[in-house]
């Protein structure tokens, strides 16, 4: 086991927990585990005694619609899970937290207060060798009052947003093939292609997975600060919008940026490539350069 | 579920379902009676009796083809039986990746030991038709439909080396 990381480095230590709090807390009756994987099955294999599963694909999604869930059917899944409004939120799962931390940010925009990830995700706990069960978790509905709204607007950009956000950060977390445009999906996921590759205009390419170490874990302050702060270019900018495929890789950078670097108005383009890739007339850069932000 | 499913009288009446090699038509029979649930659970259980692969193959996947569409790794191989006609199929995926795991299974289940006609006569939509669209998302089944692509592009291919004639 390594030593304990001083999550009071990132500008909101209180988004973060370690394995161990989560093997300290996880029975506290204010606290709901919940369970997000890239692999539907892989909760079931096995998971942390009393997490529930949370699938990205089937439960936060309109099932007509690309949409998320509106406030009502939030707060009916919400209290499905024995959540409340005061309910402590820890999210993690598999491939460095990726859907756990897309997972955190539809949860932020229904406005629900305490929301964590557990640093390493389902794979620190697996290498620590803690323990896991098949058991399933006893479902212990609780009453979840409606969210008036559904804040679209705070972290969260649509394709207008991104047009009058040129000519400041933009950061593309997809590969490097997907960015210059050689491919037009991710290796592995060929369905989510786009009709035009590379990316939009003047967007600095930061693959999501840089901001990981190989155990799933973060990296540190300092080592994020180099990669977004200096080799990024985002500086001292106060807005910035991430983007990616279809807005889960950009979760996990949406959440380095807001809570760990401590960036204020970070915006996560969920329409991503499928949507600007497919567009008419949006316009898009080729090649391993930023390009310039066109004139508004 | 009730018997008007629709997911299950299709599976029932589709013409081509009688054509299905009989080890497949039982697998898709054993999902269709299931419930959402069910077939999730159904699936992990494929994804646990998944064979291991034999000594000749253990510790090296560079002898075996990668499926990169699947959203985990999983590699595959065949073994040609020329004198029968009959092809061996084995996979490898990790324990953290169950559900590629389990169409593997399904795919090992369904096909393996059959002739290369009754592979290469399999419906390229054998996904959709074991009903897990809804739980499983049909961005997911892709996986599947390219193993199962994958390992008839393999028989074909050497079909078109041994016997050219027959590769139709």
């Amino acid at each position: 086991m390594t030593e304990a990381k001083d999550f009071s480095q990132y500008a909101h230590p209180e988004a973060l927990v370690s394995t161990d709090w989560v093997a300290q807390h996880k029975d506290d009756p204010n606290v709901v585990l919940l369970e997000s994987n890239e692999d539907v099955l892989l909760y079931e294999t096995g998971h942390i005694p009393g997490a529930q599963k949370i699938d990205w694909h089937t439960d936060l999604n309109d099932s007509v619609t690309r949409d998320f869930l509106g406030p009502e059917q939030f707060a009916d899944f919400a209290a499905s899970k024995g959540i409340t409004r005061e309910t402590t939120i820890v999210f993690y799962g598999d491939k460095s937290n990726w859907w756990a931390a897309y997972a955190l940010w539809v949860f932020t925009l229904f406005g629900h207060a305490d929301l964590r990830l557990m640093d390493g995700g389902r794979q620190k706990w697996v290498a620590e060798e803690r323990e896991l069960t098949t058991e399933p978790t006893p479902a212990a509905p609780a009453e979840y009052p409606a969210p008036a709204v559904r804040d679209d607007s705070t972290f969260r950009a649509f394709r207008e947003d991104v047009l009058e956000h040129f000519g400041k950060p933009l950061v593309d977390v997809r590969s490097p093939l997907e960015y210059s445009g050689e491919r037009t999906h991710m290796e592995g996921y060929e369905q989510e292609g786009a009709m035009r590759g590379g990316h939009i205009p003047s967007a600095a390419s930061v693959p999501w997975a840089k901001a990981a170490n190989e155990d799933g874990t973060f990296r540190s302050r300092a080592e994020l600060e180099e990669i977004y702060t200096e080799q990024a270019g985002l500086g001292a900018a106060d807005e910035v919008i991430a983007y990616c495929r279809i807005g889960e890789r950009s979760s996990h950078t949406w959440f380095v940026l807001q809570h760990l670097l401590g960036y204020q108005n970070v915006r996560n383009y969920d329409g991503s490539w499928t949507e600007w890739g497919n567009a008419v007339r949006l316009p898009i850069t080729t090649g391993d350069q930023p390009g310039e932000a066109p004139a508004r | 579920m009730s018997t008007t499913d629709p997911e299950r009288s299709a599976a029932r009446t589709d013409p081509e379902s009688s054509a299905l090699p009989e080890q497949l038509a039982e697998v898709i029979e054993e999902f269709a009676e299931l419930e959402e649930r069910q077939k999730l659970e159904m699936l992990l259980e494929f994804s646990r009796e998944l064979p291991d692969l034999p000594e000749r193959y253990s510790g090296s996947y560079d002898q075996m083809e990668e499926v990169v569409e699947c959203q985990s790794p999983l590699f595959l191989t065949v073994e040609y039986d020329d004198d029968a006609g009959t092809a061996e199929l084995f996979f490898a995926a990790p324990p953290e990746a169950p559900t590629t795991r389990g169409f593997a299974a399904i795919l090992h289940e369904g096909l393996n030991g059959l002739s290369y006609e009754q592979i290469l006569g399999v419906p390229d939509d054998l996904s959709e038709r074991l009903g897990l669209a809804r739980a499983i998302t049909p961005l997911r089944l892709r996986g599947m439909t390219a193993m199962l692509g994958r390992i008839k592009r393999n028989i074909r291919a050497h079909l078109a080396e041994t016997a050219p004639g027959r590769a139709g």
